[in-house]
């Protein structure tokens, strides 16, 4: 359990060659041994989203796997969202639309945005509802992350 | 994003906390590290209600890494958490919580021992290994069965309080109606998605601690580090970095605040904690939990003659930081927006086995308003009068302002309700949620066989309660305004909010403002954000300093531009000449160089274009609100679906609009989930049911509601030269009630709803028993 593999990360595009216990989770890892603490851990157990990531361009929970299952896969943070001083465009609603308060689940959700519009840019108000309560706001009530994530789904439609 | 125009109060201007949030470099506890840190793992009883026999740490200790394991041996001279307010509870002390639990555990959670070690991973390792070993003691389940015991000799109902004022007895027998009703509330609490967090840190060179991870309160947390410590304010700092949601629970002073203190000063290193979610749910304070037998007297015009509430809260394992103050606020907002003549609450405080009990948003005013609402609907219905129509002729009115209601217990605060219009706003209220037409649209679905309804609850809020606050603004020789407070920011837009005064009285330019919060080494006072106090109290100061500072700006401008102070103006960091917008102006920056120190321009002022000001009141602003729900109950499933949610609320004036309406949205939403989904339930054996987010249901987007806002500043506050008023409880408050009422209306059974929250199983009993 304690015995340490090498492994290799590549997050937003950089490597990042550590040495890992099969034990910890992707997010600890991504947090702790490679200093990205954009992602968040809300809830240990998969319910909350706060740790959203994308992982290969799908959306998945960073608490839920083990950093040394994600060797050699692509990630994607929030802190890889922006284009240098230009924020993606789910970035810039969520400020413009104030949808978010404390900002602790806003990367999770996000990032989740992001996997859902990359993957379905046209989809229904349903779908993506039902889509996005899979990650948890204790904060906004949620009314302005609907508003900013189909605004930036305009924008991103709109090229 | 500079601001190109004059910033005004109530503009929706774009948050200034919101480039590190949405870009991943917010700086939250778990962000937090210091080179050669411990990790602490706090070893918690799975025990209710237990005398210890024995603590074996000897396995864990053996385990590579482990650095030091405490149980209460090692702090016996470490008193138990204090109260903030000391003076006031001093009855309560016994039933004070040690930072380990010193001879029994009280509740499934009670830290029993701290594990320092070199890594998270191999401190929860060791805290497996730990031997807790017994003897069980009779669990209390319940705050309204018979009484057990704290401790021995002592009972666990800790104080029986109460609130009176003119005399109910006489009014039962002969009063046209009584309404008698039996309610609950279940235990609620604010469940923010960041967990807790603390590292402490012992700077040698100084003799200084450090606490990081502090929140809310982080200057009321500190005086009282400073009586437990024994060490004078100096030598003892609290850093508030971003906090991931507050709502009244994060931020208090918990066990785990102190060790990571003791441990860093004793341990020579660094030591770090940061909560998981599981012991998030059975540590941190939680709320809500009352049982209330309470009664109102009516004549046959539907007048309230007299009210009277004898209630049962459940404290949970030990009285923490805020004493009593949940129960007394419970009593005193208990008469809500109406006016009664005789009125009568009295309080059990009682202990049980479960998680401690503290403030939760809105606290004793969701569970006040649940059951004076309660009651109001069941009058109206037992009286023939329309449900809107007994609640306007109860209201306090506008000439009754400012109404006061006294009790009759020696050393209880009289409050005064300093303004409002409280029918203007039902007026209002009515027409934008147009309840006529709603009533003959929900007739019509409930004669094609819709459960569906609606209801209200009317409510009284409380905020900006002193006694003081302060600022110090400085605006540097580059332009850059520094707002230097004790507030908080849990998430609010509590910097945005103090920038927007700044730039408001002062003319500044807003982008160019930096706000600081929650430093203890930076300012030497500060209330905090708790109560609805941050706009109030710090906003007050804020704008009293930025005027200071904008009258010494316009002194020196005066000199400069050959004008007296009175005919300039600033806008966007440029003073200039009232009537001559184009003419020649200077900046704040070119007047902060004249002001430096040793600038030959000072003349006889004071180095530096900075001020600090205060802001003191004995009275707190009382902002009111009336919620309306829409709800539609699914026989079949017991499933309940909120189809509209409105919030109508007086907040004297708005500072930021976006803002305002941010608080109300997402605490009407965490007042839904505290009406229909969420609850800490405990087994029989004290055992504690809901640990995780998938048993304590928060509500997620495809549950929440639309909710309208109508906000009115019909009502400014004469208690602050703003007429600001608190903005972050109006939306929770009323929602148990107003939900309730449309439960009841949806399956035509007036008084149905008899606990929070109506979960399915729950909503299913109720349709069962009506058969």
């Amino acid at each position: 359990m304690t015995q340490k593999h090498d492994i290799t990360l590549d997050i937003n595009g950089k490597k990042y060659e550590i040495t890992v216990e099969p034990r910890r989770t992707l997010v600890d890892v991504i947090r702790d041994q490679c200093g990205q603490t954009g992602t968040h851990a809300g809830c240990h157990h998969g319910v909350c989203g706060a740790c959203t990531i994308l992982l290969d361009d799908e959306p998945v929970r960073a608490c839920l796997m083990f950093g040394i299952q994600a060797d050699g896969k692509k990630i994607r943070t929030v802190e890889g969202l922006a284009d240098g001083d230009k924020l993606h465009p789910l970035q810039q609603a969520f400020t413009d639309h104030h949808a978010l308060q404390c900002g602790y689940c806003t990367p999770g959700f996000l990032m989740l945005a992001v996997g859902i519009l990359e993957k379905d840019p046209d989809i229904s108000h349903d779908d993506l509802i039902s889509a996005l309560s899979s990650n948890l706001c204790r904060c906004t009530g949620y009314a302005n992350i609907i508003t900013a994530v189909k605004a930036a789904a305009e924008q991103m439609r709109a090229g | 994003m500079a601001s190109k125009t004059k910033v005004i109060l109530g503009e929706r201007l774009r948050r200034l906390e919101d480039p590190p949030l949405i870009t991943g470099q917010g700086r939250f506890a778990d962000d937090i590290n210091f080179p050669h840190q411990l990790h602490m793992r706090i070893v918690r009883s799975p025990y209710a209600h237990a005398e210890i026999k024995s603590i074996n740490t000897g396995r864990a200790s053996k385990i590579p890494g482990v650095v030091a394991i405490w149980t209460y041996d090692d702090i016996q001279n470490l008193g138990p958490i204090d109260f903030r307010a000391d003076k006031s509870a001093e009855e309560l002390k016994a039933f004070r919580q040690f930072c380990l639990a010193k001879s029994r555990v009280r509740y499934v959670g009670d830290p029993v021992a701290a594990i320092f070690a070199e890594d998270p991973y191999i401190a929860e390792d060791a805290a497996d290994l730990i031997e807790l070993d017994v003897n069980q003691l009779p669990v209390i389940s319940d705050a309204d069965q018979e009484p057990g015991e704290f401790d021995e000799g002592l009972g666990s109902e800790a104080a029986l309080l109460t609130h009176t004022f003119g005399d109910v007895s006489s009014v039962w027998e002969s009063a046209y109606l009584v309404v008698d009703v039996d309610l609950r509330t279940g235990r609620h609490s604010g469940v923010p998605l960041e967990t807790r967090g603390a590292i402490g840190v012992h700077n040698k060179a100084t003799d200084t601690l450090e606490l990081y991870g502090a929140a809310k309160i982080p200057h009321r947390n500190r005086d009282t580090l400073v009586r437990m410590l024994s060490r004078p304010p100096a030598r003892i700092h609290l850093h508030e970095g971003h906090t991931g949601g507050g709502f009244g629970i994060r931020g208090e002073l918990y066990p785990e605040d102190v060790l990571v203190l003791v441990a860093a000063e004793r341990l020579g290193r660094p030591v770090k904690w940061i909560e998981d979610r599981q012991e998030h749910m059975m540590a941190a304070n939680q709320g809500r939990n009352q049982h209330h037998l309470a009664r109102m007297a009516f004549d046959q015009d539907g007048q309230i003659l007299a009210m009277a509430d004898e209630f049962w809260h459940d404290q949970g394992g030990y009285v923490r930081t805020h004493g009593a103050n949940v129960p007394n606020r419970t009593m005193c907002m208990l008469t809500g927006a109406y006016k009664i003549p005789a009125f009568q609450a009295k309080c059990h405080f009682r202990l049980t086995n479960k998680t401690p009990a503290a403030t939760y948003r809105a606290p004793g005013r969701f569970e006040s308003t649940f059951v004076r609402e309660r009651i109001m609907d069941i009058a109206a219905e037992k009286l023939g009068i329309d449900r809107v129509e007994i609640r306007r002729r109860n209201l306090v009115g506008v000439d009754d302002m400012p109404f006061k209601i006294r009790f009759d217990e020696p050393g209880l605060e009289t409050l005064v309700f300093d303004s409002g219009d409280y029918e203007s706003l039902l007026d209002k209220a009515l027409v934008h949620f147009k309840w006529d037409e709603l009533q003959a649209e929900l007739n019509d679905r409930r004669a094609g066989g819709e459960l569906v309804g609606c209801g209200l609850g009317v409510f009284v809020e409380e905020s900006g309660k002193g006694p003081v606050d302060g600022a110090r603004i400085t605006v540097d020789t580059n332009g850059d305004v520094e707002v230097l407070t004790g507030g908080a920011s849990l998430g609010q837009g509590f910097e945005t909010t103090m920038a927007q005064i700044t730039a408001a009285a002062l003319g500044a330019d807003y982008s160019k403002i930096t706000v600081i919060h929650g430093q203890t080494d930076r300012i030497p006072y500060g209330i905090g954000a708790h109560a609805a106090r941050a706009t109030v109290m710090t906003g007050s100061a804020v704008n009293i300093t930025a005027l200071k500072v904008r009258e010494k700006a316009l002194d020196v401008a005066a000199e400069l531009l050959q004008t007296t102070a009175d005919r300039l103006n600033i806008e966007n960091s440029e003073v200039f000449i009232s009537d001559n917008r184009n003419g020649p102006s200077v900046s704040l920056a070119e007047i902060s160089e004249r002001l430096a120190p040793g600038s030959k321009h000072l003349g006889g002022r004071e180095p530096n274009l900075s001020a600090e000001g205060f802001h003191n009141t004995k009275e707190s602003a009382f902002p009111y609100g009336i919620h309306f729900a829409v709800a539609k109950v699914d026989a079949e499933t017991g499933h309940i679906n909120v189809e509209r949610f409105m919030v109508a609320y007086d907040v004297g004036r708005a500072v930021n609009h976006m803002l305002l309406e941010g608080q109300l949205v997402g605490g009407c939403v965490q007042g839904v989930g505290g009406a229909l989904f969420e609850e800490f339930s405990y087994s029989e054996a004290g055992e504690p049911l809901a640990v995780t987010l998938a048993d304590y249901l928060l509500p997620s987007m495809d549950c929440a509601p639309a909710v309208e806002c109508l906000v009115t500043e019909d009502a400014p506050s004469p208690t602050n030269e703003l007429g600001i008023k608190g903005g972050g409880e109006g939306g929770i408050n009323g929602v148990g009630a107003a939900i309730a009422g449309a439960i009841d209306d949806a399956i035509g059974q007036v008084g149905a709803v008899t606990e929070l929250p109506v979960t399915p199983q729950r909503m299913r009993e109720i349709l069962n028993r009506a058969g």
